[in-house]
Formats: C-alpha cells, structure tokens, sequence
C-alpha cells in the first residue's frame, strides 16, 4: 500500500495530494530558509495562525451571500487576507511602539487565533457550519478531499513555486549580501515583501493539508535542519527545498495509505527526523562532529601549553594539563619531565617558534586572518620543506641579531 | 622554585616576570577561550600590579573584551586559570566590580537611572532587605561621583550613550570593590564624559584600586593609562606604559595595519 | 445578578481572572528578556503533555496530566536550550523546531489511542471547557460563606488560585534577581547571580501557569495573556514595578469584559448563543493593546 502511495498509484486524488503536498514542501523549504536566514523564522507562526479568522470570516460571508462558503478558492482568499492582515499588525507594532518583533508576534498570533475561535464558535451555530469542517483545517486532513480541492492546491502550489524561482536571484543578493544588492538597486524591503508574500502563500496552500497550526514546521525546520550540511548558502538552499519536499512527498503518502493518521503531524515528523538526521550527524556542524573537534581542540591546547611550559622550564598550575602529561608518560608523577616529554616539549616549541615566525611574515605582507590555532598543528605537515627551510634560516638570523 | 623566571614571549619580547598565582589584583594564565574552532584568545598569560591603572589595547577583534569577560566567568574557557587576589572569582566576587559594554544591554527597559545603580548594591541588599537611608546615599554618592546627580529619577531611555556610560559606571562603584574591570568604556561617548570617566578611573587609582580597560584609541593610551597589556589574540606584551609602549611592540600587535605615520604622532 | 450568576457565572470568572493573572506575571519578564515567544511554544507542548500522561496512566485525571503537561514544559525547554547552544541555531528558530514537532506528535498519539472516547480532544486543548465550569451546589452569593459548599467549587478553580499565589510569591521573593537578568544578565552573573537557574525557575512558572489554565481555560488564551497584557502595560508606563501591576490589572480586565461579551454580546444583538468565553478574552486583551499602542503614553522608544 505505502509503495503504491509512493509511487503514486493510489488514486488521482491521492496522487495530486502527494505532489501538491511535495511542491508545497519544497516551496517552504526555500522560502523557510530565506525567512531564516533572515532571521525571521518565527514570523511564519503569526503568518499561520492569523488565517484562522480569515477562514471563518469567509464562510461566514459567503453564507450570508447564500454561497456555499465551503469553496475552498473562497476559504483560502479569506485566511490569505487575515494573515495579511496579521503581518501588517506585527510590522506596525514593531514599528510604531516599542514592543519588539518577538512580542508583537506572540500577541498578534494569540489575538488573531482567539478571534477566529470566537468566530468559529458562531459558525457552529449555524447548521451549515457544523458540517462545514472548518476544524480540519487546523490540523489538515486529506481525507475526504475533492479532486478540484487537491487540483486547486496543486496548481497553486506550482504558481507559488514558479514565482519563488523567479525571483530568485533578487531574493539570494538580498539575503546573503544586502549591502551588494542595494548598490545595484535592489530594494531590500521589496524582497523582504515578496519572501513574506511567498510565505503567506504557503501558509494558506498548507493549512487543508498540514493544517495551519504545524505548517509552520514545514516553514522552520527543513532550513534549520539544511544549515547544518554546509556553509555554503546555495547549497543550504538547494538542501532545504528536498528536505521540505521530501518531508511532503513522504508524509502524505503514508497518510494515504492510512486514512486515520492525520496527514500534517506525519509531514512534521518526517521533517524533524531530517532534522534529528542532520543535527547529530552532519559533518563540521553536527553535534557528534562538534563534540568531536571541541574535545580534540581543548585536548591539543592544555598539551601544547603544557609542553611549552616544560620547554621554558616554568611550572604547570593547571591540573587538567597535569593530568593530561602524567597519562601520556611526558611527565613523571612527581612532576618532573621523562625523555619522551622533553624531546616533544623541545619539538613543540621549535614549532611554535617556526609558525611564530611564519606569522610574522604573513603578518607583514598582510595576508594574515589572525589565526592562531595554526600553532596547535605539526607545522612539517602544513609546509612545504622549502617554506620550512627559509622559515628556520630566518630564526637563525634572528638569533644572531639578538646575541 | 620557578618564581623569578623571566617570561619570553614567542616573539622574544619581555613579557615580565612569571610568578605564582599571588596576590595580584588580577592573574591570568593560560587562557585560551574560542568560539568554535577558532580560539579568540590563545594562551594568555598576565597579571595587573596592585594599584596600577591598565589599558588592555590591540586590533578589532585581538580579544580584548573576551579577555574581561573570562576572567569574570561570563564566557567558558578551553584552559586556564583566573585569579582575583589569589582566588577564584567565586570567593573574592566582592572585591570584584565589571562595567560591560554598554552596548550589551537593551537601554528601553523600565528603570531609572536610581534602579541601575541601584543594581551594583544588590549582593548586600540580598532577596528582600529593605533599601535603608545608607544604600540611598551610597548610590547618590556614586552619581555625583559620576557628574550624574541630576539624572537620578531620569528613565534609562531617555540618557545620552555618554550618559549611560556614566550610570554603568556609577553602578560599579556603588560596589565598593578593589578591582575594576571595564569593557570599552569610552566606545561612543562624548568627551566631556571621557574625561568625566577618566576623572574617576583615576581617583579610583589614588585610593588605591586596580582598573583595568579595554581601550582601543592608542593616541590617548600614553595619557591614560601607567600600565599595559598589548594582545592580539595572544600576548604581546604586559608591564608599565614605557616599556610596553613600543614600536616594535605595536608592530607585532597590529602587524602591517598601522602606518609609520601613526606612529609618529604618538612620538614613538 | 442573583443566584443563577453565582453558580453558572462566577467560577468561570474568577478562574479566567486568576488564570490570567498568573499567565501575566511571569510574561512580563519574558517580554522583556525577549522571550516572548517561550510562551507559544509552552501552550503548544501542554496537549503532547497530557496525552503521553494518559497513555501511562491510562486513566484522565487531573493529577497525572498536569504532571505530563508541566513535564512537557520543562522538556521543551530544555531541548530548546539544547539545540540553541548545540546546534548553534538562533532561539526562535530552534522554539519552532520543537514546539511543532512535539505538538504533531502529541496529535499523532491522541490519534491513534482511544483518548477520543474520554473526553479528551485537541480542541477541547485549545479552546478550553470554562463554560462547564459551574458550581452547582451554590445557592445565591450566601454560599461564598458557607464551607460546605465552598468545598464543592470546581477543583480547577483551587488550582488556579494556588498557581497564582506561588507565582506571585515567587515574583515578590525573587524580585530583584528576575529584573537583574532581565535588563543586564551578563553583569547579574558577575555579581553572583545564578542568572541560569533563575531564568529558568521564570519558565517553570509560566509552563505552571499555562499548565493550571489550560484545562480551565484553553491554550490560546494563556499565549495571549502571557503576552498581551504585559505588552500594554509596557505602552503605558516606564516602571517596571508600575509595569507588573498595570499587567494583572489588564489581565483582570480583559477577563471581565471578554466574559461578559461572550455572555452578553450575542444575546443583545438577538441571538440566544454564547461565544467561545476564552476566546472573546484572549480578544479582548488584544484590543486593549492595540488600543494602548495608539494612545499609550510611554508607546514609542526615545531614542
């Protein structure tokens, strides 16, 4: 069953579902990482939350128009007109007072939700609302849906995508150089906007399949679980559209297959164990690598200045460097030097004095970044012998200088 | 038995006498703090003499403020040992007073200038003793020290970066403490406060307190300052103004960056 | 007024008055510590809370779940703190890693167990049952007095009180530390001040305070009365003290007026239904900010 879902053969709704629900991903993924690398991530939650009036407000129009105010065209327009309205609250208060972003968020998500419960609570009245199912929009449910409702996410969801790519490169200057894009006139508020925009849309196109309330998962987490692969910002970039599209594409076939499960819950999951996946395990950034390095860095720090302290002759106070010595037989347990230990304590200080000097050099023709750790390696494995060469006959003559 | 040995710096320049973690004001050694991979401070090793007034100078990102905030337990360390007085912070936080920057903190909070300062009496006031007669002057005492006098029921918001300065320092000196340790104090402020603070800094020297302050203007450091600490990332350098203040120091802290013409303006 | 108020009415009321007093008081730190945001991801993780705890105890009653509920807190804040520092991810994108996982989760389990039988569902989670708080067995404002029937009040209402009274004991006892971290805490530890552990005995208690409201009141107003009222009385005033109270005041208020608006409202306006109490609340305490955002005295910054 779950293979027939994966290779969408279960059906054209399921199917539409399926690829809706990947664009969809992939389309947050991107945006979610423009929005993070913004610094901005949590906006989406205000975003999402501030549909809920929008939606029961619609219904309610539409009813008293005598529309069925189950449209889904017409829901959407209602739930992308609040959130457009909450964001327009979060940026005036955060503009006009002196509450900062995060608060106006928090109060804006929590008013809009509050209303829109309140406003629920009246469409329950009405018989027509009862069956109206407003209700699975906060979480999503797939079930049930009509064909022209996943044909409309669907093709939404391909617009929103083909807008994003669009705008694409105005959008990449602006998040990773703004100062370069404004000299080339690109107005930094112009693509905030459309980075919002693009959000709001996905907002909206999700919360029949993810629900409004967990879509802002699909907005936060494939670019945080991205971040952790590379430095490189394409490359975050391109990682958190397959994370999110991933997320989707697995998520609502399983849920498919089984109709019980509501779909949005399972699309986060998938999302978070990518995240898990990435957090523990990505390399240079992944907790198990940086645990790795930062006991490996501390490790060559107390035995370099440990050695060095017994090349000078001075004595070690710290008692981790100590200890470290004494286990590694440089040092007796009474503190006093072996063989071994002096002859490496020897060895690292001709090379801390070799990438001193080659420091210098660098220093003076300005090539330097002000790297010191460079003296933590073995300096014979970083040079070439020549460089060496030239390095130790220069520490000669600066010898003699001094003598 | 190693006491007496003098330290040379990598760069074969003095760096002054190795001794046992005594009773200096303030002794460092060791000290390596990094963020990530990149150590922002490496193997530091100093001290301050008892009563000595001490800039800590370098280029932008030498770890001057990383240095302070070490020593006063803010940021972890990856080795290395911090002494006040011959103790660990820990035990001799009373003698031990540290203006931050005055950037690290939000200036919209709710407080006046009075609750500020009111802050530096707070390990003696404890949880809930009442503020007496004798806190109230101490903290008027310490405005007027400060040239604030007038500001104390002003909202925090509402003073000049200068201003601020002054409160932080205000702040510091309610504490009573034997050490000073301030973070870039003259960064953004006025000069009739430069000279305000610098007013104070030395009063403080003439009663006998340490201070030491992360400084990064090096045509005032002769003015300013008796003692020295010169790093970039590493040590260059610590010791009285003379002796550290030199040429071929400053070259090895800022390498090619500063031109001989700055040099000569400060008649080295 | 009578005695139908007092045994329909007056419950609900005073457990949304203390519900949103002791939301505000520790909200008042959060907002300006900036962690405003602490709040949503608490109100989020109480549903999971509770849903592990009845699959443990495989029965729905108070104790375990508020336990499951406070746990939940604790832990989510806890891996929000991990993965911040860990992963080196800013704060409110590491909130938003971790609330939403551990609400999808929360619904997955609620889903599959056979919780919907007992009364236990995710809207009840976020809008509350404040309506079904009644006391039945008063008879008209006399029994205020008497114990017997003081001892028959909802036991939400109890709980409610009591989290609002250790709230502000500990408010009033750790004054002074809670406003050292929340303007300067890097200075706070210099002077010994063990900023860690209270910033996140501040959490605790507002994680309590979510935690006793939400079965009363819903989720949704405990992020708008952790967050609201403390941002309005910010707009109204520069001192901090000042600030805090002006904060249980609108809490209060905005728990008087939404309330009667939900009673009220609809039945002037010709219809015989009421609206979603907490809802109109939460609401409310949305228009009195917006409101003090306008014409508040202290709304902009000076500089």
């Amino acid at each position: 069953m779950l293979w027939a879902a994966l290779s969408l053969s279960l059906g054209y709704n399921a199917t539409l579902v399926t690829l809706g629900a990947s664009l969809l991903g992939a389309a947050a993924g991107m945006a979610g990482t423009f929005l993070y690398l913004r610094k901005n991530a949590l906006i989406s939650d205000a975003i999402s939350h501030a549909t809920l009036p929008g939606l029961g407000f619609a219904f309610l129009v539409a009813f008293g128009f005598g529309i069925d105010g189950r449209q889904l065209l017409i829901l959407l327009s209602g739930s992308a007109l609040s959130a457009a309205l909450g964001l327009y609250f979060v940026n005036w208060l955060t503009r006009e007072t002196r509450l900062t972003q995060d608060t106006a968020i928090g109060c804006v998500l929590s008013v809009f939700f509050a209303f829109g419960v309140v406003l629920l609570t009246i469409i329950q009245v009405i018989p027509a609302g009862r069956k109206a199912g407003l209700e699975s929009f906060l979480l999503g449910s797939t079930a049930g849906m009509l064909y022209s409702d996943a044909l409309l996410i669907l093709i939404l969801s391909i617009i929103t995508a083909l807008v994003l790519f669009v705008f694409l490169r105005p959008i990449k200057l602006v998040v990773f150089d703004q100062g370069y894009s404004e000299t080339l006139g690109i107005s930094v508020r112009r693509v905030d906007f459309i980075i919002l925009m693009v959000t709001l849309a996905v907002t909206v196109l999700g919360m029949k399949i993810v629900g409004l309330i967990l879509i802002v998962a699909l907005l936060i987490i494939p670019a945080v679980s991205a971040r952790f692969w590379s430095e490189r910002t394409n490359i975050i970039l391109v990682t958190a559209t397959l994370f999110g599209a991933l997320s989707g594409y697995i998520g609502s076939a399983i849920s498919a297959v089984s109709p019980g499960l509501p779909t949005g819950p399972i699309i986060v999951l998938c999302c978070f164990g990518l995240f898990l996946f990435s957090f523990l395990f990505a390399p240079k950034r992944g907790v198990l690598a940086v645990a790795l390095d930062h006991y490996r860095f501390q490790k060559a720090v107390h035995l370099t200045q440990g050695l060095l302290s017994m090349a000078a002759a001075q004595p070690i106070y710290e008692p981790k460097t100590q200890r470290l010595l004494r286990r590694l037989g440089y040092i007796r347990a009474d503190g006093v030097a072996t063989e071994t230990g002096k002859s490496l304590a020897a060895k690292t200080l001709l090379n801390e004095k070799r990438w001193s000097y080659w420091q210098e050099i660098l220093k003076e023709s300005d090539q330097l970044d002000g790297q010191a750790v460079f003296n933590l390696m073995d300096i014979e494995t970083k040079l070439t012998p020549d460089q060496i060469k030239s390095i130790d006959q220069g520490l000669a003559l600066k010898q003699g200088e001094r003598m | 038995m190693m006491a007496g040995v003098a330290l040379v710096s990598d760069q074969g320049v003095r760096l002054g006498e190795a001794r046992e973690p005594g009773e200096e004001p303030l002794n460092i050694r060791g000290l390596t703090v990094s963020y990530g991979q990149v150590p922002a401070v490496y193997s530091i090793d100093f001290s301050v003499k008892s009563g000595s007034l001490m800039g800590i100078v370098g280029p932008n990102g030498a770890g001057k403020s990383t240095v302070l905030k070490a020593a006063m337990g803010i940021l972890p360390l990856i080795s290395g040992q911090v002494t006040f007085f011959g103790k660990p912070l820990k035990e001799a936080r009373h003698r031990v007073a540290y203006v931050p920057q005055r950037a690290s903190v939000d200036w919209d909070f709710p407080a006046t200038v009075y609750d500020v300062v009111l802050m530096g009496l707070y390990p003696s006031l404890g949880l809930l003793r009442r503020v007496s007669k004798a806190d109230k002057a101490k903290v008027a005492e310490s405005l007027a020290k400060v040239g604030m006098q007038d500001f104390v029921d002003r909202q925090i918001g509402q003073l000049s970066g200068g201003q601020q300065q002054r409160v932080f320092l205000a702040r510091s000196l309610v504490q009573q403490a034997d050490v000073f340790l301030l973070d870039e104090p003259f960064a953004g402020v006025d000069a009739a406060t430069e000279t305000a603070i610098m007013g104070v800094l030395k009063g403080l020297q003439e009663d006998g307190k340490t201070i030491i302050s992360v400084h990064h203007d090096l045509s005032t450091v002769s003015t300013y300052f008796d003692h020295l600490f010169l790093l970039n990332r590493k040590a260059v350098a610590y010791g009285p103004v003379a002796e550290v203040f030199t040429k071929e120091n400053l070259s090895i802290a800022y390498g090619g960056k500063l031109a001989a013409a700055q040099l000569d303006t400060m008649g080295l | 007024m009578g005695s139908e108020f007092v045994a329909l009415g007056l419950t609900p009321v005073l457990i949304s008055a203390f519900a949103g007093m002791a939301c505000a008081l520790p909200g008042n730190f959060l907002v300006l510590r900036k962690q405003a945001l602490i709040g949503d991801a608490i109100s989020h993780v109480v549903l999971p809370g509770i849903v592990v705890a009845y699959l443990l105890t495989g029965q729905v009653s108070t104790w375990p779940m508020m336990l499951g509920a406070a746990g939940a807190a604790v832990i989510s804040v806890v891996l929000i703190e991990m993965i911040r520092r860990l992963g080196r991810i800013e704060y409110g994108a590491a909130m938003g890693v971790i609330f939403t996982t551990m609400f999808a989760a929360g619904v997955l389990l609620l889903e599959q167990s056979d919780t919907s039988r007992v009364h236990l569902d995710v809207e009840h989670a976020l809008f509350g049952n404040l309506e079904t708080l009644i006391w039945l067995q008063s008879d008209g404002w006399g029994s205020l007095l008497d114990p017997l029937s003081l001892a028959q009040l909802p036991p939400q209402f109890f709980r409610m009180v009591i989290a609002f009274f250790v709230i502000s004991a500990f408010t009033y006892i750790f004054w002074r530390p809670l406003v050292l971290i929340s303007f300067d805490e890097a200075y706070a530890r210099t002077i010994g001040t063990q900023a860690t552990v209270i910033g996140f005995l501040l959490v605790v208690l507002a994680a309590m305070a979510a935690v006793a409201a939400f079965d009363a009141v819903g989720s949704i107003i405990v992020i708008a009365m952790i967050l609201c009222p403390p941002a309005t009385a910010r707009l109204l005033t520069n001192d901090i003290k000042t600030q805090v109270f002006l904060s249980l005041i609108l809490a209060l208020g905005a728990t008087l007026i939404g309330y009667v608006a939900a009673g009220y409202l609809p039945l002037w306006l010709g219809y015989s239904n009421t609206l979603s109490a907490a809802g109109m609340i939460a609401t409310v305490s949305g228009l009195l900010l917006a409101f003090s955002a306008i014409y508040g005295r202290h709304r902009k910054r000076v500089i």
